[in-house]
C-alpha cells in the first residue's frame, strides 16, 4: 500500500475500559465530531454589519 | 356545472395554501440563524449531492474501473469521503436539533423525518460497504449475515447477495433518502427554523 502514508496492514489497536471497547481510530473521529460541534456552538458568525436589522419572516 | 369543485382545484388551493412561495424560497432568515451551528444541515446536503454526483460516475464505469484504474480510484475516494463528511454533518446537525429540542413549535414531522433518514442513510451506508467487490466488503457481509440470521431477517435480505445490496443501494435507498431529504427541507420551509430554546418560541 504505497499510497497511504499510515501502515494499515496490522490489527487495529483497540482501547478497552471494561465492557467498552474501541478502536483508537474511531475514538479519534468521536473526539474530532465532538470538537466540531462544540467549535460550531462557540465561534462567532461572520455577518455584515446590517444582519442585526434582520428580522423574523 | 355544480359549485362543487373539482379534485384539481381542491389540490391546487390546498397545496398554493400550504406551500407558499415566500416559504419555500425565502430571502430573509430570522438573526439567531447566524450560527455555524444552523449550516450543518445544508453541509449534509451538500454531502448528499456529492455522493449521488460520485455513484452516478461510479454505476456508469462499474466496479473494475473504480478498482484498477487512476480515476476510479479518485472517484471511488470522492464517494467514500463524501459518504464521511455526511455521516460526520449529519450528527452534528442531529446534535445541535436535539439540544435545541427542535421538536418545539408543532415541528414534530420534521423531527420524524430526519430520524428516518439518519437510519436510512446507516442502511445506505450499510449496502455501500457490502458492494465494494474487495476483501473489506466479504468480510463485513459474511459477519452481517450472522447478525441478521439471529433476529429473523436474513430470509429476507442476505448480506452475502452482492447483487441485491447493490439494487438496493444503487436504485432503490438514493430515491427513498432523497425522497425523505425533499420532504424533511420542505417542513423545514414551511415551519421556519427553529429558534433557541432562550429566544421562546411555542413549546
Amino acid at each position: 500500500m504505497k499510497f497511504l502514508a499510515i501502515d494499515l496492514n496490522h490489527p487495529a489497536h483497540y482501547l478497552t475500559v471494561g465492557p467498552v471497547s474501541v478502536s483508537y481510530g474511531n475514538l479519534v473521529m468521536i473526539a474530532l465530531v465532538v470538537a466540531l460541534f462544540v467549535v460550531a456552538l462557540v465561534l462567532p458568525f461572520p455577518s455584515h454589519s446590517d444582519d442585526d436589522e434582520r428580522s423574523h419572516k | 356545472m355544480s359549485s362543487k369543485k373539482m379534485w384539481t382545484t381542491r389540490v391546487r388551493e390546498s397545496t398554493l395554501e400550504r406551500f407558499e412561495p415566500k416559504d419555500l424560497l425565502p430571502d430573509v432568515q430570522p438573526a439567531y440563524v447566524a450560527s455555524w451551528i444552523y449550516i450543518f444541515g445544508v453541509a449534509t446536503i451538500a454531502a448528499f449531492v456529492m455522493l449521488v454526483a460520485s455513484g452516478l460516475v461510479l454505476t456508469f464505469e462499474g466496479p473494475a474501473w473504480w478498482h484498477t484504474s487512476s480515476i476510479g480510484h479518485f472517484y471511488n475516494s470522492i464517494h467514500l469521503w463524501s459518504v464521511e463528511l455526511f455521516f460526520v454533518f449529519m450528527v452534528v446537525h442531529l446534535w445541535g436539533k436535539f439540544w435545541m429540542a427542535a421538536w418545539r413549535g408543532r415541528r414534530w414531522m420534521t423531527w420524524i423525518t430526519g430520524v428516518i433518514s439518519f437510519f436510512a442513510s446507516i442502511v445506505t451506508g450499510f449496502t455501500g460497504y457490502l458492494i465494494q467487490t474487495n476483501f473489506d466488503s466479504q468480510w463485513i457481509a459474511t459477519q452481517a449475515k450472522d447478525s441478521f440470521n439471529s433476529v429473523g431477517i436474513g430470509a429476507y435480505f442476505n448480506a452475502l447477495n452482492t447483487g441485491q445490496a447493490m439494487l438496493i443501494h444503487v436504485s432503490l435507498l438514493p430515491l427513498v433518502l432523497g425522497g425523505l431529504v425533499v420532504w424533511h427541507v420542505i417542513l423545514v420551509r414551511r415551519k421556519g427554523v427553529v429558534p433557541p430554546i432562550e429566544a421562546g418560541g411555542s413549546e
